[in-house]
């Protein structure tokens, strides 16, 4: 769908990219073309469906651009992996989504509720009302490659923390859920384990129950298992694998192109800040229209 | 007769100095919060200040200090009471000394926190975002339990340090143990025996702190791998 077009026509590309390749509607919801050939697309039922969207997303680290104008959209049930290799911004797309990374343009919309935001002096963007932020994250977990689970807590304490104080869940409701989300990645048996004592492995997966705790809408997953020994990362794929089976939305960061072609619905191909393909993994993977990609996936071969 | 009779006397004494150590140590927290929060914030103005209050402060000997803040500040407040037609006001030397102490080993305690608190690795408190937190709960549920761990062994240091310091308080006039062991001696000519006495209870307070301040830094140490050599 797009060639590889030149840096300097970003610009289109991002307008390429604002199609959903999905179900080929604008991600606009208005005004839409009445026109013959175009179905009637009812624009409540839209914004039911799309769980999040991400509109020319720009951010800059000094004089680098690294993000020039990013735009996705996730519908309920999607799982898109972004892949790309390593500075291609895939992982500040991920973290602006959050505005862990403060974005220098750009919109952010949560099933229908847009974050509101608002320049510094830097130019950068801050949540405008900091609750709005709050429970908006709320309803995207991240998954981080450090795993990043909190240190002076037990597994179990770690999965109970944010639904209790964040979503105000009572202790024992919270335990519960903990407990079955635990289960449902298959650590149980190390509940009660500080994350020090466990394996990378372990930890990957009490950090997915931790999200899965929040019952999100859409799950963030940073290159989940790059920071994993090579014997570990099947176990953390595994339950990423049988969340997607489910149904549920996620957005995976990913070097392992095996997810990407197997458990993605979608696949989105960055490179120096800008998408350069994007569309199903069957069709982008086997069939790169661009040179980058295509150089970048006979790299990835193992 | 032990003591010729004026332990009990001393142990008043130990009150005050405890006091004073407990009271001094709660400003120095403050201090030292507030300064860690200043050099830790991007903030230029603060961090300046925050700068110049560590440096000016732990380049000059505690006694110095103690005497310019006591003198200088009794003098400036006196000046700014003439001037407000007011009486002489005589400085308190327990809320003189506590202040003094407070803000020094607040300069020590800034940069003990300021440490601690860069010892949690970033993404401790980025994972309490990303779930909604707000900063506050973020600090109190995540940065503060880790910080303690790391923040304990230099905490301790400037707890002992400051204990021992209030002993200096006896030359603003403060009543605690040095200056009672001071008139003992005095009255008895056994100089020996009286300071002696003191400094047996000097180790013992800071013996007792040592061991308490173990056991809180086991505590919030639950979780950690010890490392091994």
């Amino acid at each position: 769908m797009t060639d590889a077009g030149p840096v300097e026509r970003s610009g289109q590309n991002t307008v390429t990219m604002m199609q959903d390749t999905h179900s080929g509607r604008p991600l606009t919801p208005a005004p839409l073309p009445s026109g013959e050939g175009f179905p009637a697309l009812d624009p409540a039922r839209a914004i039911a469906t799309e769980k999040l969207r991400a509109e020319n997303l720009r951010k800059s680290f000094g004089a680098v651009e690294v993000l020039k104008g990013v735009s996705l959209a996730a519908d309920s049930g999607d799982v898109i992996a972004m892949i790309g290799s390593s500075g291609s911004g895939k992982s500040t797309v991920l973290r602006c989504l959050n505005l862990l990374e403060k974005p220098n343009a750009g919109r952010i919309t949560v099933s229908g509720e847009e974050l509101r935001l608002t320049a510094d002096r830097k130019g950068e963007l801050y949540a405008a009302d900091p609750a709005q932020l709050q429970r908006i994250r709320a309803r995207l977990s991240m998954v981080f490659q450090q795993f990043n689970l909190w240190a002076h807590m037990t597994a179990v304490e770690n999965v109970i923390e944010a639904p209790i104080r964040v979503l105000g869940l009572s202790r024992k409701d919270a335990v519960e859920r903990a407990e079955r989300y635990l289960a449902r990645v298959g650590v149980s048996h190390r509940k009660d384990a500080y994350p020090a004592h466990m394996s990378g492995g372990e930890q990957q997966r009490v950090a997915i129950a931790r999200a899965l705790a929040m019952e999100p809408e859409v799950m963030l997953f940073d290159e989940p298992t790059s920071a994993l020994d090579p014997e570990l990362v099947g176990e953390v794929l595994r339950v990423m694998r049988s969340l997607a089976e489910e149904g549920r939305t996620m957005l995976v960061v990913t070097h392992e192109m095996g997810f990407a072609r197997e458990v993605a619905s979608r696949v989105i191909f960055l490179h120096r800040g800008v998408v350069e393909e994007e569309g199903a993994p069957a069709e982008v993977l086997t069939r790169p229209a661009s040179e980058r990609l295509r150089g970048f996936l006979s790299n990835s071969l193992k | 007769m032990f003591l010729h009779g004026y332990l009990p006397a001393i142990l008043e004494g130990l009150r005050s100095t405890l006091a004073v150590s407990a009271v001094s140590l709660a400003i120095a927290c403050i201090f030292g919060f507030v300064g860690a929060a200043a050099k830790l914030s991007g903030s230029r103005a603060a961090n300046i200040a925050a700068d110049a209050y560590t440096t000016l402060i732990r380049g000059l000997p505690e006694l110095v200090l103690l005497l310019l803040i006591f003198y200088g500040g009794q003098i400036m407040i006196n000046r700014l009471a003439d001037r407000a037609g007011l009486g002489y006001i005589d400085i308190n030397p327990f809320i003189a000394g506590t202040t003094t102490l407070g803000f020094i080993f607040g300069a020590y305690l800034t940069e003990t926190f300021r440490g601690a608190i860069l010892a949690i690795p970033r993404g401790q408190a980025e994972a309490g975002q990303a779930y909604g937190m707000s900063r506050l709960l973020v600090l109190r549920r995540i940065v503060l339990p880790q910080m303690v761990r790391h923040a304990i062994p230099g905490f301790t240091n400037n707890w002992l340090v400051m204990i021992k310091a209030t002993a200096l308080l006896s030359i603003i006039g403060l009543d605690d143990m040095v200056h009672r062991a001071n008139l003992a001696s005095a009255a008895t000519r056994e100089p020996f025996t009286f300071y002696a006495a003191i400094g047996a209870i000097y180790l013992a307070v800071t013996t007792v702190s040592i061991l308490v301040l173990g056991w809180v830094e086991r505590r919030f140490s639950l979780g950690v791998r010890k490392v091994e050599f």
